[in-house]
């Protein structure tokens, strides 16, 4: 069974077709890299596989529950147990430390852990800076937080909006890095992007044009 | 204390404490107000003490008049007044009236023999020229009979007193001083009641005992009821014109206060909504990624709700504090007369500042858990 399914998805603003009609499986333990132009629809399917928004038609499946009619609350429910959201723009909270930001994850999905924050900040070499304020790390430090923090409650599925977007390219090889350890061990991957570079780094790359699918790529030269 | 808990507190106190400049501007608002609201509820209820004091000098407000055929002497009027609060009692003026002849003039005189010391007490605004009598053969005219028989001090008066078919008495008396009240005090010739009892060799019998009390018109009352249930012969009065216009400064000047009272609670609800309607505003993006982590709008909401409280707590204890020393000042100022600080107002302003607060939370929490978190982690 497919961890999540886009099943005949539209997004409809007006005359607006964001997405249209737009089918999508991916597997456990899956890498698959979201690609396409700006407006070709990649952030509305982001927001609807990370269940901050609905289709206007269609169906999403979540491991094997239909999630696409579910109430605010209940989205907002599945986003904090299955989901880890990591973003272009990092996103912390600027006045707690490393750890704390972690720590604000596992706060609204069980119980604060520091030690386990602590882990997760190691597992990304950041253990050392854990008691800095996102004002005192570096942009790629920052991302590395923010892959700590979508880790911390052990999610079905990770989705990144452009993770490497405003990264160097020594900061963007630890993120991927990163990615491909969290795939060997066998955690989902979605990776929006524009970057044919992260593309490559995936198992499957979906290539989205004016909200449609236009086609899909499996890399061949797919290294674990 | 357990680890959520712990976790809320440290994100409430870091928000505080690493966005000052923000939050002190909230928590000035509401200290600001406290101090307004501590300071003028301490003048609220300590106005009716100073005001009564100040009253205190236009005269006595309660009299004591000898009922059927009983006659009133020193001691049934001390057992009713035994019946009042000492601390209470700012003087007790005893009168007697007789009238009598001055020889020289062969006119007729009301004197009044009384207690001069406690006179000065229930009297304060009586203008002597001269002095109070201090012996037993000294009197205070009027400035009225002085004009009248051409008197000053130093003067020395023979005054007769001729009982009902009794034997006529007449003693000297030097003029003391001369009474200026503007009233028909100016008409009597004052003499102590052991002068009266030598000039008229009859015991003192008491006509009317004027009682100063520094106390509300509705304890007053209470007072009346308890010497009428005496039943020794004395009836208690209010000396309605004093009594009145007292009750009816204080409860304007009592209506003022608490208007501006809530006035100023108006304006630090305002100031405050205001401020977190800005911190809200600046961290939309904060709050779009709490919720995009998995917060619910009631985290949310509780989040703002203690951070705003915890701002009620710290700005209700500096108010409660600046309040008291504001109160202070108002009261040496305008009353002279200094306040004592009832513990009692500290809760009372911390919880009336946390309650502001978190009222003043609502809309900016309306606001927060309307963020879209999807389209503010986009940077719309």
């Amino acid at each position: 069974m497919s961890l999540l399914e886009l099943k005949n998805i539209s997004k409809i603003y007006g005359e607006l077709h964001a997405l249209d009609n737009v089918n999508i499986r991916v597997e456990k333990g899956e890498w698959v890299a979201i690609m396409g132009p700006s407006g070709s629809g990649k952030s509305t399917m982001m927001n609807i596989i990370g269940c901050m928004d609905k289709p206007t038609v269609g169906e999403v499946y979540l491991d094997g529950a239909d999630i696409s009619k579910e109430s605010g609350k209940k989205l907002t429910e599945i986003r904090r147990d299955k989901i880890g959201l990591i973003f272009q723009q990092f996103h912390m909270v600027n006045y707690l430390t490393a750890v704390e930001n972690i720590m604000v994850a596992q706060y609204y999905h069980s119980i604060p852990d520091e030690e386990e924050a602590l882990e997760a900040l190691e597992r990304v070499g950041l253990k050392d800076r854990a008691r800095h304020l996102p004002s005192q790390l570096s942009g790629g430090e920052q991302q590395r937080v923010c892959v700590a923090r979508a880790l911390i409650n052990h999610p079905e599925l990770i989705l990144a909006d452009e993770p490497t977007g405003n990264l160097d390219e020594a900061n963007e090889n630890i993120v991927l890095d990163l990615f491909r350890q969290l795939h060997r061990e066998g955690t989902t991957l979605v990776v929006v992007t524009h970057d044919p570079e992260v593309a490559e780094a995936a198992q499957r790359t979906i290539v989205l044009k004016n909200g449609h699918v236009a086609k899909e790529i499996i890399n061949e030269n797919f290294q674990d | 204390m357990n680890k959520k808990r712990k976790m809320l507190l440290k994100m409430v106190t870091a928000s505080l404490l690493r966005r000052r400049s923000r939050m002190l501007i909230a928590l000035l608002s509401i200290a600001v107000g406290a101090t307004i609201l501590s300071g003028l509820v301490t003048i609220y209820y300590d106005v009716p003490r100073q005001m009564g004091a100040q009253f205190r000098n236009y005269g006595a407000n309660m009299i004591l008049v000898p009922s059927g055929e009983k006659t009133m002497t020193l001691e049934s009027a001390q057992e009713c007044i035994d019946l009042i609060s000492p601390d209470n009692v700012v003087g007790a003026s005893p009168y007697r009236y007789i009238n009598v002849e001055m020889n020289s003039r062969q006119r007729i005189f009301v004197a009044a023999g009384t207690d001069f010391e406690q006179v000065q007490s229930t009297s304060p605004y009586f203008i002597v020229d001269g002095e109070y009598p201090s012996g037993e053969r000294q009197v205070l005219v009027g400035k009225e009979t002085a004009d009248l028989i051409g008197a000053r001090t130093g003067s020395v008066l023979e005054l007769s007193y001729k009982p009902e078919g009794g034997k006529r008495n007449t003693l000297k008396f030097t003029v003391s001083g001369i009474l200026d009240t503007g009233g028909d005090e100016e008409t009597y010739i004052f003499m102590t009641l052991k002068a009266m009892s030598d000039l008229t060799t009859e015991e003192t019998t008491l006509d009317v005992m004027e009682l100063s009390i520094s106390s509300a018109e509705d304890e007053l009352e209470n007072y009346i009821t308890q010497i009428d249930e005496m039943d020794n012969g004395i009836s208690a009065r209010l000396v309605k014109r004093v009594t009145k216009s007292e009750a009816s400064v204080l409860s304007k000047l009592q209506s003022l206060v608490l208007l501006v009272t809530v006035v100023v609670l108006l304006l630090t609800m305002i100031c405050v909504c205001t401020t977190m309607m800005a911190v809200v505003s600046e961290r939309r993006k904060e709050i779009g990624l709490r919720k995009a982590l998995g917060a619910s709008d009631n985290s949310i909401r509780k989040e703002f709700l203690y951070e705003g409280m915890f701002l009620g707590l710290l700005g209700g204890i500096l108010g409660t504090v600046l309040g008291f020393a504001f109160a202070q000042i108002v009261s040496v100022n305008v009353f002279e007369s200094s306040i004592t600080f009832q513990p009692l107002l500290l809760p009372v302003t911390v919880i009336a500042s946390m309650l502001i607060a978190a009222l003043s939370c609502m809309i900016p929490i309306k606001n927060a858990i309307a963020i879209d978190p999807a389209l503010v982690l986009k940077g719309e």
